[in-house]
């Protein structure tokens, strides 16, 4: 196994001292080592210390923005590796959600019965596209493989038509845009603006109870785990390069003969797949899924909570994802109007002053300080803007990476 | 060895235009398996504008451009780059956020399946050490892309194609913005892959082209204007004049004709 792997290692190795700037580009985690002793720390973290610290109240909370986390994690996938900006995961997080919504109420009605809201809008048969989350084996992996097939699918078209950048976020926005109108106008189906509520037992549990929802918390924690490993693994691979190399390059890429069709379909389902996981896991938690929660604008948020995390950085991610989430528990409990400035004002900072997120804070105190004594601040990662046809071109972006103090 | 047909790729009545502008024009021109060609012009003689063609980057509005017997013209890039066309661009592009043994492995890793790609820590080919060793940045392998020289870059482009074993070979300026001592290099690496390699090289520097090459295509507003060894074009008065500009009374100002023609180079 060791010669099997020399080669690799030699790649890994970048991070010996040779060349400081090779390092830099890679997330922190890249050492093994180091990188297993601070996953274990918040595991540690995340399943022991938190669950005795934290009220019920509160760990439910937690458990939420757990949830919020994994799709951080997809989004730093698609985005921070892939370059596409999706402001649409709502959406995909919505299909998890109604999917095991739908299971949970029907469930709770019991065989051959209507959910709750059905009966009061006078509908008398279960509508036919209710009729398969009837069965758990149906509604669970749905969850989670309707959000990756219609990502796929939706992949399959725009992608081959290179629609990129920008285009390709309006075209994700207009589509939670268009979800969301549509569960508002299929009042009958969907439950409209109120979406599915009173959600409140789950395989004959019942979800108020707090044991339940402790077990639940230490589940989503485990998956958070599983997805962030899952990514990283990703990511580390041949296929990961293959996307950083689409994202800068994508025409390159089509001579080398590899289709980038194909390699982006597979990074935007795959966080599509993670948004519909943290959907599956968000109804029981919380217990209700409604329009509010998928639409444009808490899709705008979860691309902040990456880009506030780092969208280079998967822990960067997951980090943005909590803090930005507690941070608004906390403040709107307060300040109940103040958080919507805050948050926008934070975003421009971010985009504007550190690219890399609060992941990339120390990286970007280390530069500023070198750069003092040459004179010169090159911008960390290329700014988004690069993937924009017609602005630069994303090589003359990265050429100005190349102007490394260390260098 | 010849193929079926004749030659390894046959252009035939290529035509392609830009906003009106005939960037080729009916053009022929045939590459026999094993050859070393050299394809020379002054800007705007449609050089690039024949390899973008054959390597599927640009579409034709007629003509035929066939390899190994099969056509290409409408087939997708990276599936003529599977039928074994690699190629080279003149601003050299390689993945500046990933080491040079990245760029070199992801190159050679593109027969590999999917499942294959998916996989972590996946061993490193011989073959890309090889190909790393013959441009000679074994030494940088671990260097991020970005931080090499423009004349490195080229060279771990190069690489990229090597590696990839394609049985046509397009570079395209493969000395643009090098110096003299690099020049030297790359001429000499160039010569090398052509003992093994079909290779078609475009190029400016008409020194370069003296040193180096052995057969030469000169391309004149669209169009093959005459073929042959170095020593052959160079007594062609034709070519003199394609490259120096008409005699002064044969067509109104200097230079002008040359001047507009920029139009049809790609950037």
């Amino acid at each position: 196994m060791a010669a099997s792997e020399s080669h690799g290692h030699r790649g890994e190795g970048a991070g010996d001292g040779r060349d400081r700037s090779a390092t830099r580009a890679r997330p922190t985690t890249e050492s093994p080592w180091a990188g297993r002793v601070w996953f274990a720390v918040a595991a540690i973290a995340l399943l022991v210390v938190m669950p005795l610290l934290l009220s019920d109240f509160r760990l439910n909370l937690m458990a939420k923005f757990l949830c919020f986390a994994i799709i951080a994690v997809g989004i730093a996938f698609a985005w921070g590796k892939g370059g596409m900006l999706t402001l649409g995961q709502g959406v995909f997080f919505g299909l998890g959600g109604y999917s095991v919504a739908m299971f949970l109420k029907l469930e709770e009605a019991g065989p051959g019965q209507l959910p709750d809201f059905m009966v009061w809008s006078g509908v008398e048969e279960l509508p036919v596209l209710w009729k398969p989350f009837q069965h758990a084996w149906f509604a669970l992996p749905a969850a989670v493989l309707l959000p990756m097939g219609i990502a796929a699918v939706l992949g399959v078209l725009v992608f081959r038509q290179r629609v990129r950048g920008a285009y390709f976020a309006i075209l994700t926005q207009a589509l939670a845009a268009a979800f969301v109108i549509f569960l508002i106008g299929q009042q009958q189906l969907t439950g409209g603006t109120n979406g599915l509520t009173n959600i409140r037992a789950m395989f004959n549990l019942d979800l108020a109870n707090a044991g339940n929802q402790r077990g639940l918390y230490v589940i989503v924690a485990a998956v958070l785990g599983a997805a962030f490993l899952l990514v990283r693994h990703l990511s580390r691979s041949r296929y990961g390069r293959l996307l950083v190399a689409v994202r800068d390059s994508e025409d390159r890429v089509r001579f080398l003969g590899y289709n980038p069709t194909t390699v982006k379909v597979i990074a935007f389902s795959v966080s599509a797949g993670l948004a519909g996981l943290a959907g599956a896991f968000f109804v029981p938690i919380v217990g209700i899924i409604s329009p509010t929660m998928l639409g444009i604008v808490p899709s705008i948020e979860m691309v902040i909570w990456v880009a506030l995390g780092g969208r280079a950085s998967l822990v960067g991610a997951v980090v943005g994802a909590l803090v930005v989430s507690w941070a608004k528990t906390g403040l709107s409990e307060q300040f109940p109007s103040g958080w919507l400035y805050l948050e926008g004002a934070l975003f421009i900072a971010v985009v504007t002053f550190a690219p890399k997120g609060i992941a990339g804070l120390g990286e970007l105190w280390r530069r500023r300080t070198d750069d003092r004594s040459e004179g010169s601040a090159p911008p960390l990662v290329p700014s988004p803007l690069r993937h924009l046809p017609g602005l630069s071109s994303g090589r003359g972006a990265s050429e100005k990476l190349e102007r490394e103090p260390s260098a | 060895m010849s193929s079926p047909g004749g030659g390894l790729l046959q252009v035939r009545g290529l035509q392609v235009a830009f906003d009106g502008f005939r960037a080729i024009d009916g053009l022929d021109f045939t590459v026999e398996r094993g050859e070393a060609r050299f394809l020379i012009g002054p800007n705007g003689a449609g050089k690039t504008t024949l390899v973008d063609c054959i390597t599927g980057l640009t579409r034709a509005e007629a003509g035929s451009v066939r390899f190994a017997g099969q056509e290409v013209g409408g087939m997708r890039e990276h599936e003529i780059v599977r039928m074994g066309i690699g190629r080279t661009f003149q601003t050299p592009s390689v993945f500046e956020e990933l080491s040079v043994l990245h760029n070199v492995d992801l190159a050679a890793s593109f027969r590999r399946p999917l499942r294959s790609l998916l996989r972590g820590r996946g061993r490193v080919d011989d073959s890309v050490h090889e190909a790393l060793e013959a441009v000679g940045l074994s030494s940088v392998m671990d260097n991020a892309a970005r931080t090499l020289s423009h004349g490195q870059k080229q060279w771990l482009e190069i690489g990229m194609v090597l590696v990839q074993e394609p049985q046509l070979l397009l570079l395209d300026e493969p000395v643009a913005g090098m110096t003299k001592e690099e020049r030297t290099v790359t001429g000499e690496l160039i010569q090398q892959i052509t003992q093994t390699r079909t290779v078609v090289v475009i190029e400016h520097d008409m020194d370069f082209v003296r040193r180096f090459a052995s057969r030469v295509t000169v391309m004149h507003e669209g169009r093959a204007l005459t073929e042959g060894t170095v020593a052959e074009v160079q007594g062609d008065p034709r070519v003199e004049e394609v490259y120096l500009g008409r005699p002064r009374d044969a067509r109104g100002a200097p230079g002008a004709g040359a001047g507009e023609e920029v139009v049809g180079e790609r950037a």
